[in-house]
This record gives structure tokens, sequence and C-alpha cells, in this order.
């Protein structure tokens, strides 16, 4: 037990603020697990979760990965989602009669969209040493531009029977689409991990790039790569998103997501200088701001001041994990351990009191 | 000020040891890797506080919370990496954070500056821009910096490291000065010479126990080792060295012909035969780590041809090395070694793992069975092969190092500066397996800036000067005035570029 602990020690912190979310929504009403069955498909507040959260948590596996390779943070995820969303929609608006086929070459070109913009930023970091957050500004300020150019119009209308279908529900599969998308996504990802040697190469970079180098990694490559992932990452959340409402809003789509997949980063533990990292960890604290969002409309404060009780609930939360208090709590758990250990052994204490004594004398 | 005693019952990292600093002396602090030295630096700073035990000041008890109190309180240190602003001035650095008014009288500090550094002899100028300073000249002003506030107490934790002979006797003359002034120096480092060259007195720590307090004259060197570690003193004389059996007709392991990278090391030959062990032996700054840098790739490389075995091949990156069968282990373990959040297992998997493929990941089974392998070969303290190499000490982080490198089976294996800053004990182990592995017919390049464990290992020794090639010798020339002449007299053998 005591080794499980230890193993999944930087999980403690999302799973904690999982749980007092939880007890907080219990306290407010026992149904909160209740789950609904509405034409064929389950609804509540837990596939509620689940179902707003599948961008963030798609993003957020990208951001943990650029954020441990780079030792920085991609800020145009949800503008070049947009951008790769907008590719998708006129390639299903111009194509005529809709079919699956339709669709799915749409989301392959959104996809290339996708490494095309996560390569432009990769390159920015990877090879002119830009500060990630600096690279991205570019896409971050003028994407949105681009994709309304690319539209054309104001929010032009996705109405077809197989985007509803992927933005809701399929009869007959009681759970709702993007969230079993999210599912194959991030088991897509496992896979990744399980069969490369994405971790440790992406670890040893963010950690130490010189001797990576010297070991016949080329950082270079790795946060180039890390980029590519990311962009992957917004063609997935993009087709998500545009599915999910239906249309595609160039000014509103997936705004400030960024703000959101960095928290659920932090949230998950890992450090946003880089290094070592966990997605699972990630992927928690995305669910994690989703139930908090969830949460606060629950408790039925007025949307208009939603924004301040987020603020305040993630102040405590970075407070409360930040090294100063966690050394803090090291020392006093160090303490209390010793404590009992002198009630337990009161004859090596009263020998070393006699040691000071003895010293004192001399 | 006298009678430093504590002890840690929890951790045992200190138990029950004594200290005693008279005024105006130099007292040595000795011991290997985890003797508890740096420990009682600590608690003597206020970094950590005491288990039990008692702090005494000139007669007068005093604990300390915090670094700052220590400070307040005259206890000055210096570490051995310098923590200066390296673009701020001297007298900046020296002055910076004392105040505690907003308005900076820019003239007066510069004139106190100027002032301190003259009567302690520093050559700098107060308005310089520190990175301006050769290292010396930088780890005196920490001193300055530590000394001026009405300092009693000045602790010196490996101060000599990084510099070369010059510039410690430079420091030593530094620290008689203050010695005169009746300031206590408490002095830390791994070179033996050194502390007998400087202190009046010697204490000695094993395992976090006290050994004893000596007066340095009343021992020798050899004791003194052997105070330190116990036993294997023996060991250090039984080290034979291997002569490997070269012919004209033998095809060299590794050949470079006029090699250059953009470290600014001047074009150079190198050659190396099976189960060879040489060594680039010269000054700091004299090129040795940059011809190494140079043979792996370190660097950028501008020119050269190498061949492997006869074959001509070629090396740009690391990894074109790593995969012509050459290890290199760099001489800044921190900088370019470990992979200091990585657990002990991945550190030492991974380069064996980037050789086999970014597609071809080891089972985890796998990577625990070379971890446990290595872990047992070499000998490497580690509580388990999950915790993070960070957390081992210097020697037992640098055999993780060399584990990486050894599993991946090299041919030809540089070891620039290995036995750095790491425990005698240690030292030996490094040298003795050198000799192994060269007897098993692996060729090996050893940089050492101790060149004794070079005359120990190497049966030829390449001797550099300012970034070129001077001189090589082998057999009986291999002493330590012989290196010496050929460094001073700038080459023997004009001939040999």
């Amino acid at each position: 037990m005591p080794k499980l602990i230890k193993h999944f020690s930087h999980l403690v912190l999302p799973v904690s603020v999982m749980t007092l979310l939880i007890i907080i929504n219990l306290i407010k009403g026992a149904d909160y697990f209740r789950i609904t069955m509405v034409n064929g498909a389950f609804y509540g507040n837990i596939p509620n979760i689940l179902f707003g959260a599948s961008e963030l948590v798609i993003l957020s596996i990208g951001m943990t990965l650029v954020t441990a390779a780079s030792r920085g943070q991609d800020i145009s995820i949800g503008v070049s989602a947009t951008i790769t969303s907008a590719v998708f929609v006129q390639y299903v608006l111009q194509a005529g009669e809709v079919t699956l086929l339709t669709i799915v070459v749409g989301f392959l070109l959104s996809c290339v969209i996708g490494l095309l913009l996560g390569a432009f930023n990769g390159t920015l970091v990877s090879v002119f040493k830009v500060q990630p957050m600096v690279a991205s500004l570019i896409l971050f300020t003028g994407g949105r531009s681009i994709a309304f150019m690319i539209d054309g119009k104001l929010s032009p209308i996705l109405a077809n029977d197989i985007s509803n279908r992927i933005g809701t529900v399929i009869p007959g599969v009681p759970i709702q689409t993007p969230i079993i998308l999210t599912v194959v996504f991030i088991a897509l990802v496992a896979v990744l991990f399980k069969t490369t040697n994405l971790r440790l190469y992406v670890e040893t970079v963010g950690i130490n790039p010189n001797a990576a180098r010297l070991n016949g990694i080329n950082p270079k490559k790795i946060i180039f790569l890390t980029f590519l992932i990311m962009g992957i990452c917004t063609a997935v959340a993009g087709f998500i998103a545009v599915n999910k409402a239906g249309r595609h809003d160039s000014v509103n789509l997936l705004k400030l997501i960024m703000m959101d997949a960095i928290l659920a980063v932090a949230i998950g533990g890992n450090s946003l200088i880089g290094g070592k990292f966990s997605i699972t960890g990630s992927i928690i604290g995305a669910y994690t701001i989703e139930m908090l969002n969830r949460t606060l409309l629950r408790l039925e404060i007025e949307p208009a001041t939603i924004k301040v009780f987020k603020a305040v609930f993630i102040i405590i939360l970075m407070v409360l994990s930040s090294p100063v208090v966690r050394v803090f709590m090291k020392k006093a758990l160090d303490r209390f351990r010793s404590w009992r250990l002198s009630i337990s052994q009161p004859k090596e204490n009263a020998l070393s009191a006699t040691n000071i004594a003895e010293k004192k004398e001399e | 000020m006298k009678d430093i005693s504590k002890s840690f019952p929890g951790v045992k990292a200190l138990d029950s040891v004594d200290f005693k600093l008279r005024k105006g002396e130099i007292h040595a602090l000795m011991g290997e890797n985890g003797a508890g030295k740096s420990t009682l630096i600590k608690v003597i700073t206020g970094v950590y506080e005491k288990d039990a035990g008692l702090i005494t000041l000139q007669g007068e008890s005093i604990h300390f919370k915090a670094p700052e109190e220590a400070q307040n309180k005259g206890i000055g240190t210096v570490y051995q990496e310098i923590m200066l602003c390296p673009n701020l001035t001297v007298a900046e650095n020296m002055f910076i954070g004392r105040s505690h008014s907003l308005v900076v009288n820019w003239k007066q500090m510069n004139e106190k500056a100027a002032q301190l550094l003259d009567s302690l002899g520093i050559p700098a100028s107060p308005v310089q821009e520190l990175t301006s300073c050769s290292l010396a000249v930088q780890q005196m002003i920490a001193i300055a910096r530590a000394v001026d506030m009405d300092c009693k107490i000045l602790i010196l934790d490996e101060p000599t490291s990084s510099l070369d002979e010059d510039e410690v006797h430079k420091l030593f003359k530094l620290m008689r000065e203050l010695k005169a002034r009746g300031v206590g120096i408490i002095f830390i480092t791994h070179f033996l010479e050194q502390v007998f060259e400087i202190s009046d007195r010697i204490t000695v720590l094993r395992n976090g126990k006290l050994v004893g307090e000596y007066e340095t004259t009343s021992l020798s060197q050899i004791e003194l080792i052997s105070k330190m570690l116990g036993n294997v003193l023996e060991d250090i004389t039984k080290i034979q060295k291997h002569e490997p059996i070269v012919s004209d007709t033998s095809i060299p392991v590794f050949e470079g012909i006029g090699l250059s990278s953009a470290a600014g090391v001047r074009p150079f030959n190198f050659v190396i035969q099976r189960g060879e062990v040489n060594g680039f032996a010269g000054l700091l700054g004299s090129g040795r780590s940059e011809s190494a840098r140079a043979i792996f790739a370190a660097d950028k490389v501008t020119g050269g041809e190498v061949r492997m075995k006869g074959k001509s091949v070629k090396i740009k990156t690391p990894l074109h090395a790593i995969k012509q069968g050459i290890g290199y282990l760099p001489e800044d373990r921190k900088g370019d070694g470990i992979i200091d959040d990585l657990s002990v297992r991945d550190n030492i998997i991974l380069t064996l793992q980037v050789m086999k493929g970014f597609f071809k990941p080891f089972s985890l089974k796998q990577a625990e069975i070379f971890a446990d392998e290595y872990i047992k070969k070499l000998n490497i303290k580690t509580p388990t092969p999950d915790t993070p190499i960070k957390s081992l000490s210097g020697g037992n982080q640098q055999k993780v190092i060399l584990a990486r490198w050894l599993l991946t089976n090299p041919e030809f294996l540089i070891l620039d500066e290995p036995t750095r800053g790491i425990d005698v004990g240690t030292k030996v182990e490094i040298q003795k397996l050198v000799i192994k592995l060269a007897n098993n017919g692996m060729s090996l390049t050893f940089i050492s800036s101790e060149i004794d464990e070079m005359i120990r290992t190497c049966s030829r020794l390449i001797v550099m000067k300012d970034r070129e090639i001077v001189g090589e010798l082998k057999g009986t020339e291999l002493t330590e005035t012989e290196v010496m002449n050929v460094i001073a007299q700038g080459g023997k053998n004009p001939c040999l570029n």
C-alpha cells in the first residue's frame, strides 16, 4: 500500500480537489450522481461533465507534452482549433451531399492543417528558440481573422445528420458521442506511450537538453514533435467543438480555452517549467475544471459573478499546492513523527539528554 | 568560539559530532561524500535546525533558525558554485541585498568596495563587470562579500574545485591574510595536497560520526586517507596498469586526423588502440576537454577525418559517435550528464534505449534487469532503482552515468574528469574499473586534473597546452615532473602538432 501511494503521489492534488467538489455537490443535493435516460442516452451531472470537458481534456494532453518538452505553453490552441475546424466546415459545406466519407476526409484535412499550425509554432520554438508563449502569441493574435477569412462570413451553419450525431448522440448508443471520441483519443495516446519512448525522450529533453543531446536525443526534434502532437490535438478538439455547436463561430469557438488547459496541467501536478509529467493528472485536472464550472452553476451563483468564485477557488488550490506549503506540511509531519518516536522510545531520549548535559560540562 | 557539538538521533546524518574552531585558524573538514560534512555546515549556517546538541559562539549559546541569523552573527559561507550575479559590477555584487535603505549611494559603495578589495589584495576594480574577472577572482569576491560583515567564521565549501594551480595559490594568500586578521576558516575540499598546504587542523568525519581532530603537522597524507576511509588504502597501490600490445600492423580502434571543433581546439591527430588507456594531460583551459568533445562531436565538428578500425566514418553528432561504439562521460556531471528528476533506472538505460530506437521501448521488466545488474556490478548505493538520481551522492551519480555507457558496450569510452568532486573511495573504484575494462579489450581515454591518477591508469599521455598538443609521454617517461616539464617547455618534440 505505501508503495502504491508513492507511485500515485502526483495525483493526490487533482483527486482530492475532485473529491472535495463531489462532497460540496452532494451537500447541495443528494441526487448528484443520478443518471436519467432520455431518448436512449444517459444524461445527468456526471455525463454532462464528461461531455462538456471533451475538448479541454484533449487539449490538455497536448499542453502537457508541449510544457514538458519546451518548458513553456502554447497559448494559440483555441485559435488553432478554430482554424482547423473552419477548414473542416468549408470542406463539408462545399461537398454538397454529406456522407460519412465527407466527414472523415474533412476531419483528416483539418488534421493536416493542425499539423501545419503545430509545425509553425514548433519551428519557431525549436529552431529559432523563441519562447513558446511568444511564438504562439502570433497565431493567438491573428488566427481568428484567418478562420474568419476561411469562413467567408460570420458563423456558417453545419446542418447535417452526421454532424449532429457526432455532436450529440448516435441513436442506439447510450453514451454521447464526444465522450466516446475523447475516450478513443485517450486510448490512442496510451498506445502511443506504450509503443514508443515518447515519455523518456520528452522528459529527458525537458529536464536537461544538454545531456539529452550528448546521449543521442535531438532536443529540437522532440520539441518539434510535441508541437505536432499538439496540432493533432487542436484538430480533434476543433472537430468535436464545431460538431457540438452545429455552426462555426470564428469569434467565440473555444475562446480562452488555453487558460483552462494550462490550469488543467497545473492541477494535474505538473511543473509548468517542464520535465517529468503526468498525462493522467492533466486529464483528471481537465475534468476537475469542468466539474468546478458546473458546481458553481449548480450552487446557483449568479453567472456574472461566477468567474470571481472560480478565481478564488483556484487561488486557494494553488497556494495549498505551492512548494512553500508543501515544505511546511512536510516539516510538520516530520515533527509529528519524531514526537511520536520520542514517546515510544523514552529511554533513548533520556540518553541523549544526558549526552547534552555532559557536553555542557565540558 | 568553541565547542560546537550536535547530534541527529532521527536521521543519524550527524551522530554526536563535536567540532571546535579556534580564532585565526584554518580548519579542514574532511570526509567522504555522505560523511556528514555538508550537514554539519548547514547546521552551523542555519540552513538546517539541529535536533540536539549545543552550539556556542564566543562562549554564547546560539541557535540559528535561518541562514540570515547566522550571517548576522558573523558566519559567512562561500559555496562551490559561485553564487553571484555575473552581469552586475564587482561592487554591486559585494553589496547587493545588504543595505536596507531604498537609495543607493553608488559613489560611497564603490569607494568602500575599492577599499575592501585593496585591503584583501584582490586584483579587481569595483566598477568592472563580474564576468570579466577570472573564476578565481570571482571566488575571491564572493569571499570578500562574506568577510565584509564583521566576519568571525568563514566557511569555504570546495572553493578550489574549478580553479587551476596558480589561482589556488592566490586564493590561499587571501585565506592566510584573513587568518592573520583572526578569522576562523572552515575549509572543505577533496584535494589532499591543499589541505596539507594551508590548514592548521583537520577534523575527519566518517558516516556521520567524528573520527577525530588532528594537528595537520602530526598527520601524513596516507594516515589522513586511511582515517577517512578505514581500509581501501592498499587498493590504490595495487592498481596495475594495462599495457596494450601494439604492433605496427595493428589497426587502431579510433583514428582522428586533423580534428577541430567550434569550441576552439586547434586541429589535432588522435589514435587509440584496442585495450589501450590513454589520457589528455594539461592545465585547466589547455583544451583537454575540448579535444575529447571534438572526438565525440559534442561540440560542432568543423573539420577532420575519422576512421574506426580503419574504415572512414562520419561523426557529426553525438548520435553518430554512439552508433560507432564511442561513449563519452562528460566533465560537467550536473549540466551534461545526469537527468536529475528521472530515476536511477531511466538514467542507466537512457543511451541504450536511444540506440535501440524511438519505436522500440524496453519493457519495464527488461529495464529493471539492466538497472539491477549495473547497480550491483558498480556497487551503486541507491535506496531503490526508482529513486531520482538527484538524491544520490556525487560519486554514486557518476557511477550511474558510467553504468549508462557500459550498458551500451562501447569499444571506445572517453571519461572526462570521472573522479572530480567525488570521494576517495569511489575514485579508486573508478580507476580500478578503467583498468579492468581495458583488460577486457575496451579502449579508454581518461582525463583528470589530478595527474597522479592519470599516471596510475594511462599507458600513454597526450600533453596539451593552449589548445594544442605539445607532447606525448609513455612508459618510463610517465612521471608527474615530466608532464610538468613538457607543459612548461611547451613541447619537447615540436614536430608533433
